[in-house]
């Protein structure tokens, strides 16, 4: 059944003002029946009557918007009288008229420039406290695994082999492509800039030097940040959300332990691996580019190879991987277990926690640098 | 009450894997009524929601839903039928990162070109008639508590207006104070705004009290009728259903207040 469209019109009668209204009434045409009610031109005071008895069809948006009509006229000082309304009618005009009216209340205006103070102290605070916390968790963690050390049965093996899994195996194809690709892109940029200056033959030297120590292990963290420590808080933040974390509690079963110590033990021991397997193919991309565009045999860059990519290269960017690991795994759980309310939560937490973690990821390496600078190595 | 059906199934199916949960189905459901829809775990009420709402697809069989062909229609009836259908999911599915205000407007932003007076005022009146407080507006879903979160979910149900509102187990998890309280509600709204109301519930008091059929899920197909039908009825589980002491109690109860009106 198709309704004609919702109409208003006033006339007068009998020197009284009659506003009648019919059609259909409802949200669909609600757009148009707004600017039909806010086109009336309310008269001198006096006496109104609206006859709705031509209405065929109404709902809440309609009768709120005729009620609407009804108040412009009662603001010049009229009486308004409806009339006519269908008797099926009459609850959605009584429903509508007890609940109308209920503005929410307004929110304090604020100065705008007091606002952006306010800003930037609510974070300068909040990022403290997280910073805080986070040092509180990293005692949590140590405390749990000196606990567990203590009693290595209660450790959850198959919790950290299945992470091991996901966090590193699964994570060997795109590393080895990564570094491959970036093996390849430092070779060609080095041997243009060196072959300007007759020593084209350091390109292997640079690259040896800036893989083993540096981008190895360095883009195999953030690729892991990026892979592993944000599927940690998505997990643990949506256990979170839906109170799988509180039922362990309440079970007596320590989210730590269970959760936290496997996923940050299991990246201990993944990410070094990894970055064994980025050193290695980042060399071999390095050495394909270099052999098809530089004026050198395999046998050759082999040579000059061994000589330039030596242990303590190799050692001091390994080093590096346990500690990126910890950053990574604490952070990632860490951000999830900070997780309250819904799944706009998880999100942002993910966000925060892949942020942080590169961030402290490079925070760390330059450390690192310091101190090996200092060490002479 | 109009004897026209809003919903008519014939012959449904629905099937996964081998599991067959619903065998020649067959359901009418009136126009202004309410339809309380009961039974075991398992026995598919929820997917028999989804199926009417055309986010299930059955093995065989026909779904009309406003006149509109829910299988086969075009998609242009099929979507038109649907904005005249609300939905109030079990625990709200409020769009947690939206305030209140917020989505009981998402329908209407969808649907409609209104301007944003307007629909804040409309957005106001849904959240009074659901009886949340005005300051229930501005705040997101994980501000409040389950019972609000229902209220707020049935106000966005209502956002359109709509003819059918299907509700996915409204009082479950509510203290009984709280669900007689939504009983109440669901009541008041379906009389004033005419609704038809499709309701799965375990709860026996709002069946009792405010269900004018009640469709009941056995052996892969459905039984409608009053409770008065149903008590007589001799399926076994029926029966237990119906006669258990939890049964008893709540009948007892609505008797005692359908006493008290008259």
């Amino acid at each position: 059944m198709e309704d004609g469209p919702g109409w208003i019109r006033q006339a007068e009668a009998d020197g009284r003002l009659v506003v009648s209204a019919g059609g259909a009434w409802t949200v669909a045409g609600a757009a148009a029946l707004e600017q039909a009610v806010a086109a009336l031109a309310p008269g001198p005071a006096g006496q109104v009557r609206f006859d709705l008895s031509a209405l065929e069809r109404v709902d809440t948006a309609g009768v709120f918007l005729l009620r609407a009509a009804a108040r412009r006229y009662e603001e010049t000082g009229a009486d308004v009288a409806l009339e006519g309304i269908a008797a099926q009618m009459r609850p959605l005009f009584e429903l509508v008229a007890g609940n109308e009216g209920r503005e929410p209340p307004e929110a304090p205006r604020s100065n705008p420039l007091t606002a952006v103070v306010e800003r930037l102290g609510r974070s300068t605070v909040a990022g403290v406290r997280e910073l805080t916390a986070l040092v509180g968790f990293v005692g949590e963690v140590t405390l749990t695994a000196a606990r567990i050390s203590w009693r290595p049965r209660r450790f959850r093996i198959v919790s950290l082999t299945n992470q091991i899994e996901r966090a590193g195996l699964n994570a060997i194809p795109i590393i080895l492509l990564m570094t491959f690709l970036i093996g390849i892109v430092i070779a060609y940029q080095g041997a243009v800039q060196l072959r300007r200056l007759g020593f084209e033959i350091l390109t292997i030297d640079m690259l040896a030097i800036t893989m083993l120590r540096e981008l190895g292990v360095l883009l195999t963290a953030i690729m892991i940040a990026g892979r592993s420590g944000s599927a940690f808080t998505a997990e643990i933040g949506t256990m979170k959300v839906n109170e799988e974390i509180a039922a362990m509690q309440a079970l007596g079963l320590d989210p730590v332990e269970i959760l936290v110590l496997p996923r940050i033990i299991a990246l201990v021991i993944a990410l070094p691996i990894l970055t064994v397997f980025a050193d290695v193919i980042g060399l071999l991309g390095g050495a394909a580019m270099a052999v098809v565009s530089m004026d050198m045999n395999t046998t050759q860059f082999m040579v000059r190879l061994g000589e330039a990519a030596t242990l303590p290269h190799f050692i001091v960017g390994l080093v590096k991987a346990p500690a990126f690991a910890v950053i990574i795994g604490v952070v990632g759980c860490y951000e999830g277990l900070r997780v309250s309310g819904g799944a706009d939560s998880v999100g942002v937490m993910t966000t925060r926690a892949v942020v942080l973690s590169i961030f402290l990821v490079i925070v760390a390496d330059a450390v690192f640098s310091i101190m090996f600078a200092a060490m002479g190595v | 009450m109009a004897g026209e059906a809003v919903i008519r199934i014939r012959g449904l199916r629905n099937q996964f894997g081998r599991q067959v949960v619903h065998d020649g189905l067959d359901l009418d459901v009136l126009r202004g009524e309410v339809l309380g829809v009961v039974g075991g775990s398992g026995s598919g009420k929820s997917v028999l929601m989804l199926t009417i709402l055309g986010l299930n697809r059955p093995s065989a069989g026909a779904v009309e839903l406003l006149g509109v062909d829910v299988l086969r229609g075009d998609a242009e009836a099929r979507a038109a039928a649907q904005t005249r259908c609300g939905v109030l999911f079990q625990d709200g599915a409020l769009f947690s990162s939206l305030t209140v205000t917020e989505n009981v407007q998402a329908p209407m932003r969808e649907h409609l070109r209104l301007p944003a007076p307007l629909m804040d005022e409309l957005a106001a009146l849904k959240i009074a008639m659901v009886g949340l407080p005005p300051d229930a507006g501005p705040k997101y879903p994980g501000e409040l508590s389950g019972g609000m979160r229902k209220r707020a979910g049935l106000a966005r149900a209502l956002s359109l207006d709509p003819e059918v509102v299907f509700l996915d187990e409204p009082t479950a998890g509510l203290d009984p104070i709280g669900a007689a309280g939504f009983d109440e509600l669901i009541r008041d709204l379906q009389r004033s705004l005419g609704l038809t109301v499709v309701m799965v519930t375990h709860d026996l008091d709002s069946l009792a009290a405010i269900c004018d059929r009640i469709a009941v899920l056995v052996d892969k197909k459905v039984r409608v009728g009053t409770m008065a039908d149903h008590m007589r009825d001799r399926h076994p589980w029926i029966q237990e259903y119906f006669h258990g002491p939890r049964a008893r109690a709540a009948f007892a109860a609505a008797d005692m207040a359908s006493g008290e009106g008259s």
